[in-house]
């Protein structure tokens, strides 16, 4: 039977990962990065959280809790940073281009985590093709204790692991940046124009290399909460699947508005199970339907916006394209 | 010209070059408080870049700059602003999605010697309020909490001149403020930067219009080719000097007018009316007729039609109603309402439209010169089917090139690497070279310098005494009652009269510009 009660939290749990990625590639693309890596810096960022919490867990210490949580987090940020970097290098520094670059790395992050992967699988000599983090996934997954006890109140808002609630919180501080401070005044300017930021005094190369790597680590933590939220710290090859395309189709959807983001990233995620939980028995045909609906949304969405027609809700202007000072 | 106080800006022995080009070699400038000064010379002639050289966007490869009598490095705009310099650029630097307010305070970091926070949430409203007391000392008119996409053109430049003084500039760089301007707005700038004057502000201003040298610069300096020429007391130079000054050789300053020969109609307009998408009527019962051999000017404050009434006529206007009749050599007429452009193009109706950004119609930036020439000619004859014909159009492009003298490495660079003058000069080139029989220009001439100007005006001539019609939509009213036999004015859509080029004055046609006369359409 359909419940909500059991399909929201299962929705908002799904919906972070996507968050967390539309967050990440927002602040590239307000600042005029077109970042096409973004699904691949999500790989990366999981595969290295994984392979930091496997070796803890495997030392031979006891498990502690903190450790536990601080390290995969600690690589999982190492390992998105060092893939930012290389977008940023490439782009900015020696003005590649955005669509080729973010491609590459693309293809390249999916390559890097399942050939990792498939390394500690292989050292694991486990049955299964997978790698299991259990200590290091209930750490993460360590919610209120009262929670359990608050009925459906409990259930729908309190069941959470604070991860789930640290990227609420990332996506509200975010939005309030680029909105009302000086900071994302002067990001935002840098992608809209940068020869104005320019000439208003603004280090555009610093800008897009802050905000390019913040939000490749603030996507590649999405990675992370996929393997160790979502799937309860299970690695298996390719189950990441492309839901770092649907975080770029979300930041179109959420109109570069990080605090929208939440609800829709809840809604995408809500449509991206919504087979698991609609019965249509032997109907595969049907199942493949529902699983198209968050990109049926994303049209609408966009046909929506370009209905409207605000300059509010259009992309950044200079979004894709590189800047050189002296060029004309 | 010994002066004893200390100049605001000198400029000793500035060099700069761009690859093997050399845009500015060994110049020379000293500004003085509370003064205008014009930096006059022709397109190329290196006077935006060393403007820019002051506003930190360039770095000069020789010579110092002192600002107060001090040397300085100005390596970053940041740098500029804190010497008190700013800059309000050709094209405007401004983010279309943000507010007057929030284009204002961009990259500001600091207050009355106070860091400004970054994290914490900007203070709009005092910037506000500081951007209507500029306004108010000054005489602008700036609603802080407009949009800019929402502004139109003077509007933002009154937002950039605001924007360099809300950052505490004194000294003000204008790059060619009025090339963009209404005479009327124009004469509201000049206003305010009397204003300035007054304050105690030094005044930089680009131009190449020497109408508005005369009239608001105190001192003119003159650049050509890259090199320092002189600077001269505006008060104690004229017209013809400082021309000679700025091209290097005698120009003689009026255009020529050839008797107009083989009169016959060739186009006849007959209530025309055009309307936008919107319904508003943008061309309201317009009838005239041009003439083979002869020029017909249009005049009109800008937005009044010229544009759509080009374009109906091109075919490139959907049209509400009238008839445009062209008149066939033996006499027999075709309607080209309801034709596509490319049927009226090839009965020879040409048609030179050089928009405010230039590139927008008519030419494609990626493209070279070659192949943009190429875009009108290869339907025509010489191209195999399915094949076109590149040899044709590279001849063409080397013509123009060197016939309109276009400052360009060779006919493969990309036309958005040239200036905007000779982009300019390879599109209408382009235009005339196609041997048309009806030849309509707008703004032929927008941006260009002296030189350039008069080649034009002479092609235009020369396709005249061909017994071309010619349709020329232009904006100088010296230079449409000294080219044109016959000037048509254009109010609100309206045809408010056609008057004789040779008899007119300006007045008239001034008067005509801003009011619908009777229905007298001579």
């Amino acid at each position: 039977m359909f419940s909500l009660v059991t399909f929201i939290p299962r929705a908002i749990v799904q919906s972070i990962p996507l968050l967390l990625g539309c967050i990440g590639e927002t602040l590239n693309e307000k600042s005029g990065s077109l970042n096409l890596g973004i699904p691949g810096v999500m790989y990366v960022g999981a595969i290295c959280g994984v392979i930091g919490s496997f070796f803890y867990e495997n030392s031979g210490a006891a498990f502690n809790p903190v450790i536990g949580l601080i390290i995969p987090i600690v690589c999982c940020m190492l390992g998105s940073l060092m893939m930012g970097l290389i977008f940023c290098f490439l782009t900015v520094t020696l003005r590649a281009n955005q669509n080729v670059t973010g491609l590459a790395m693309t293809t390249f992050g999916v390559g890097f985590g399942n050939f990792f992967g498939g390394s500690i699988i292989k050292l694991t000599n486990a049955e299964v093709p997978s790698i299991a983090l259990s200590a290091t996934s209930k750490a993460f997954k360590a919610s209120l204790p009262f929670a359990g006890k608050a009925g459906v109140f409990g259930k729908l808002f309190l069941s959470y692991s604070f991860m789930t609630y640290v990227a609420i919180a990332i996506a509200i501080f975010t939005a309030y940046v680029l909105k009302r401070t000086r900071t994302g005044l002067e990001l935002r300017a840098v992608g809209e124009n940068p020869a104005t930021a320019d000439a208003a005094g603004i280090n555009i190369n610093r800008y897009k290399y802050f905000s390019i790597c913040i939000g490749c680590m603030i996507a590649g933590i999405g990675g992370l909460y996929y393997v160790l939220d979502y799937a309860s710290g299970v690695w298996s090859n390719d189950a990441f699947g492309d839901r770092g395309w649907l975080a770029i189709a979300l930041v179109i959807f959420s109109i570069w508005r990080p605090n929208w983001a939440i609800w829709e990233s809840m809604l995408f995620g809500g449509l991206y199970i919504l087979y698991l939980y609609i019965p249509t028995g032997a109907n595969f045909a049907m199942k493949e339907i529902y699983k198209m609906l968050p990109y049926v949304v994303t049209i609408i969405v966009l046909i929506a916006i370009s209905l409207r027609n605000r300059h509010e809700n259009q992309p950044p202007e200079s979004l894709g394209l590189p800047y050189f000072r002296e060029d004309r | 010209m010994q002066d004893s106080r200390t100049p605001a800006v000198s400029m000793r022995n500035i060099t700069k070059t761009f690859g093997t080009v050399v845009a500015n070699n060994k110049v020379n400038l000293d500004i003085y408080r509370g003064e205008i000064l014009s930096l006059l010379g022709e397109n190329g002639s290196g006077k935006t870049t060393l403007m820019n050289m002051l506003s930190g966007i360039y770095y000069p490869d020789e010579g110092q700059i002192y600002i107060d009598g001090k040397p300085v490095q100005i390596a970053s705009p940041k740098d500029a602003y804190d010497y008190g310099i700013g800059m309000i650029h050709q094209h405007f630097k401004l983010v279309n999605v943000f507010t007057a307010a929030q284009n204002i305070i961009l990259g500001i970091d600091e207050e009355n010697g106070k860091k400004l926070p970054r994290w914490s949430r900007l203070d709009l409203e005092s910037a506000s309020k500081k951007i209507r007391e500029i306004c108010d000392a000054y005489g602008f008119d700036v609603d802080p909490n407009q949009k800019v996409y929402d502004m139109s053109v003077s509007q933002k430049q009154t937002v950039e001149i605001v924007k360099v003084l809300y950052k505490g500039a004194d000294i003000l760089i204008l790059d060619e403020p009025t090339a963009v301007l209404t005479p009327q707005e124009t004469e509201k700038l000049f206003k305010v930067l009397r204003n300035m004057r007054a304050d105690g502000k030094t005044v930089i201003i680009i131009t190449h219009k020497l109408h508005e040298v005369e009239e608001i610069s105190d001192k003119v300096a003159i650049l050509r080719k890259g090199e320092f020429i002189g600077q001269l007391i505006t008060k104690e130079t004229n017209a013809q000097e400082m021309t000679n000054m700025m091209v290097g050789h005698e120009v003689k300053l009026n255009i020529d007018r050839p008797e107009p020969k083989n009169v016959k109609p060739k186009l006849e307009i007959k209530n025309l009316t055009v309307k936008t998408e919107d319904g508003i009527t943008k061309l309201d019962n317009v009838s005239f007729t041009a003439n083979t051999g002869e020029v017909l000017g249009i005049a009109g404050i800008s937005g009044c039609g010229q544009k759509e009434l080009l374009e109906a006529i091109a075919g490139l206007q959907p049209i509400d109603h009238g008839e445009i009749l062209f008149i066939e050599d033996d006499g027999s007429k075709t309607n080209l309402v309801g034709m596509d452009a490319l049927e009226i193009d090839k009965k020879g109706v040409s048609l030179a439209f050089v928009p405010e950004d230039r590139l927008g119609m008519g030419l494609v930036a990626n493209m070279n010169l070659a192949d943009n020439m190429m875009l009108r000619s290869f339907r025509r004859k010489g191209s195999i089917a399915g094949f076109t014909d590149r040899k044709t159009p590279r001849e063409l492009a080397e013509k123009v090139v060197e016939e309109l003298e276009v400052v360009t490495p060779g006919i493969d660079t990309p036309v958005r690497r040239l200036s905007g003058g000779n982009v300019q000069k390879v599109l209408v080139g382009r235009e005339i070279a196609m041997n048309p029989t009806v030849l309509m220009s707008a703004y032929a001439v927008r941006g260009l310098d002296i030189n350039a100007s008069y080649t034009i005006y002479d092609l235009i001539n020369k396709q005249k005494e061909r017994g071309v019609a010619v349709i020329f939509v232009g904006e100088d009213l010296d230079v449409l009652l000294e080219l044109s036999d016959r000037i048509l004015v254009l109010c609100g859509g309206k045809v408010s009269g056609i008057v004789d080029g040779r008899t007119a004055d300006k007045n008239e046609v001034g008067l005509l510009m801003t009011q619908v006369g009777g229905g007298a359409i001579g």
